[in-house]
């Protein structure tokens, strides 16, 4: 998550200290990673380990064939794949809209993408339940009936993906507006103009490369959220990844906890693939 | 390749700001027209109106008497050079002025020719591959030249592209952008609200006031004859005189001088004097005090207490030894015609003049 909104590194470069011990920096790191690695090593030893039979692995090896395992890990990652592309096709180009066409409506949209954060995910739920419950009635008679059950498809759940746009857009709003900060969208895109280039030209050829880190951290962390997301999908019933953990960890204690630590590595995997793959096009 | 330009009584209106007000101006083909004004003068608004970022409220932009007032933007044939370093980040310099053959979808060998030949147009043929972080500013504005040439427009637009330079820089990449234009015989305009820069470029110097053209000449003439007394004040320094009309003429520090131009109908008005049309000649018993002298290279400007008020004089460097601050002097103005304006001096304005 180093590179939540691109202004970390000017942030960290004026704090360094010119001239602090060495020593010093050492405690700090090895505080952090005792924070984070003891944790994990407990953990890790937790699943490994049984007083009665010893070391072994067989937690991990079970864990692959346990009942929902793949199913509810696929389910996540297509949903966060789901939520990714539609909030930043929802917020780049409304963004840039603004800030081109409406500036002083800036504040305003500020305020509602950012809203969400405000908004206990209880509340949310219970809201988009009673919407969904009243909706069936209200729209029993047209024909918007079947859109309205097909999104709550159990397999694929875009009524997750729409809770889930909601959720992480004060996280994409922080991310893109950081990124547009640092470049002059206004002359780039009129300079773009000037040279023939049509709106989808200029929106794919011109913004979004220059955006490229600051839509690399809004996949990020609109990744990691949805595959940690607990609440909204077990209130509505769904049984996606984060869910599935939960509902082991009652039965089999020590193959949810070697799970949590298997999807730890994961998320951290696919942050480092996703990061690759945006840092990597920037070089070439 | 070159096109008629012409403004049809421009009207835009930011709120309550009006920042074009019924301008017309024509720009014949193969021109170079300074637009000049202070800031907020429309002059931004009026190019931004030919390239198609801006659509007036009412009035027309015609290229070549054809009406491109609704034509978008991304088809229009005028090349931008902007104010802003605008260059893409994340292209090198190749294929920024590569853009718009590629946006027309020209072949990569294609592309390449015309970015190399630009490039070394603009004196940078080396540079192809840097990024623009990896060019000065004044790299930018080159390779940004180019980038707006390389389509061949049939007008280039040029929105200060020289205000975030360095004086020096900016010196010299004016005199090339001329050089450039001169050779290619492209129309076109380019906005600055500095005067020297306009004077020392352009064919004609279009000066706007509040939306509105005041004058529109060659540069000698918009600074030797002004049309409007905001000429005057606009372009080079000017003193403000208390002068008295009488007859055809005007008297100012004792003086009668011709006036030129319209006069108002007060017989007391300003009379305008340029710094170097006031002669300055040391004199122990001298009427005027040195009050102080900046050195500007080739000429000493001096400032001058008369009567109680203050005048501006320009002369050669070489006289100014003897005329540091508190010499006495004796001043007299140049005999030519002068404009005059309704009185703006206000209180210590030297009063001798009235009763000459």
């Amino acid at each position: 998550m180093a590179a939540l909104t691109g202004l970390e590194p000017v942030a960290a470069a004026a704090a360094k200290p010119p001239a602090r011990p060495r020593w010093w920096r050492g405690l700090v790191f090895a505080l952090a990673a005792a924070y984070f690695l003891i944790p994990l090593g407990a953990s890790l030893w937790y699943t490994i380990h049984n007083p009665a039979t010893g070391v072994s692995f067989s937690a991990y090896g079970e864990l692959l064939t346990a009942e929902g395992f793949a199913r509810s890990l696929l389910m996540s990652l297509s949903l966060a794949a789901a939520t990714i592309v539609l909030v930043l096709l929802l917020a780049l180009p409304a963004m840039l809209a603004v800030r081109l066409f409406a500036p002083r409506l800036r504040p305003v949209m500020e305020v509602l993408c950012t809203l969400p954060l405000v908004v206990p995910p209880i509340t949310f739920v219970a809201g988009l339940t009673t919407s969904l419950r009243d909706g069936a009635d209200l729209l029993a008679p047209t024909p918007f009936w079947g859109t309205l059950i097909a999104i709550q498809d159990p397999g694929f759940p875009v009524v997750l993906v729409l809770a889930y746009v909601v959720l992480v857009l004060p996280f994409v709003y922080r991310s893109l507006d950081a990124g547009l900060r640092t470049m002059d969208v206004r002359t780039l895109v009129e300079a773009a103009r000037n040279l023939g280039a049509s709106w989808p030209h200029v929106l794919l050829r011109v913004v979004v490369p220059n955006l490229r880190s600051a839509l690399a951290s809004a996949s990020f962390l609109t990744l990691a959220l949805v595959l940690g997301e607990y609440t909204v999908a077990s209130l509505l019933g769904y049984e996606p990844f984060a869910v599935w953990i939960v509902t082991v960890s009652g039965s089999k204690g020590q193959l949810s906890v070697a799970v949590s630590i298997l999807s730890l590595l994961l998320i951290w995997a696919l942050l480092l693939a996703v990061s690759t793959v945006f840092s990597g096009r920037k070089k070439s | 390749m070159t096109a008629q330009v012409e403004f049809r009584g421009l009207r835009r209106v930011f709120g309550r700001t009006v920042a074009l007000d019924g301008f017309d101006l024509t720009i014949a083909p193969g021109e170079f027209v300074a637009l000049l004004g202070p800031s907020g003068c429309g002059k931004t608004t009026a190019l931004r109106c030919v390239a198609g970022f801006e659509r007036p409220d009412s009035g027309a932009v015609l290229l070549d008497g054809k009406d491109i007032t609704n034509v978008p933007a991304n088809k229009r044939d005028a090349g931008m050079v902007f104010q802003s370093y605008s260059l893409f980040p994340n292209l090198n310099a190749r294929d920024n002025v590569a853009f718009g053959l590629r946006v027309r979808k020209a072949p990569a060998a294609v592309r390449h020719a015309r970015a190399a030949e630009l490039l070394e147009l603009v004196g940078l043929p080396t540079h192809a591959d840097r990024f623009p972080h990896e060019l000065s500013g004044g790299q930018q504005q080159r390779v940004a030249l180019a980038r707006a040439l390389a389509l061949e427009p049939r007008v280039l637009l040029l929105d200060e592209p020289l205000s975030a330079l360095d004086a020096k820089v900016r010196v010299t990449l004016r005199e090339e952008i001329r050089r450039l234009q001169l050779d290619l015989g492209i129309t076109t305009v380019f906005v600055t609200h500095d005067q020297e820069e306009a004077l020392s470029i352009a064919d004609r110097v279009a000066v706007l006031r509040e939306g509105r053209l005041e004058q529109c000449g060659p540069p000698a003439e918009v600074y030797d004859r002004p049309a409007t007394p905001f000429v005057a004040e606009f372009v080079g320094a000017m003193n403000h005189l208390a002068g008295r009309l009488s007859g055809d003429g005007v008297t100012v520090f004792g003086q009668l001088l011709p006036v030129d131009g319209p006069v108002p109908a007060e017989p007391d008005v300003d009379v305008l004097i340029r710094p170097e049309a006031v002669r300055v000649t040391p004199d122990p018993d001298g009427r005027a005090e040195v009050l102080a002298a900046s050195f500007r290279g080739a000429s000493v400007r001096l400032r001058l207490s008369l009567e109680g008020g203050e005048v501006l004089a320009d002369v050669p460097g070489h006289e100014a030894a003897r005329l540091g601050a508190g010499a006495r002097v004796t001043v007299r103005l140049v005999e030519r015609p002068v404009l005059v304006a309704a009185r703006t001096v206000t209180a210590p304005a030297p009063v001798l003049s009235a009763d000459a």
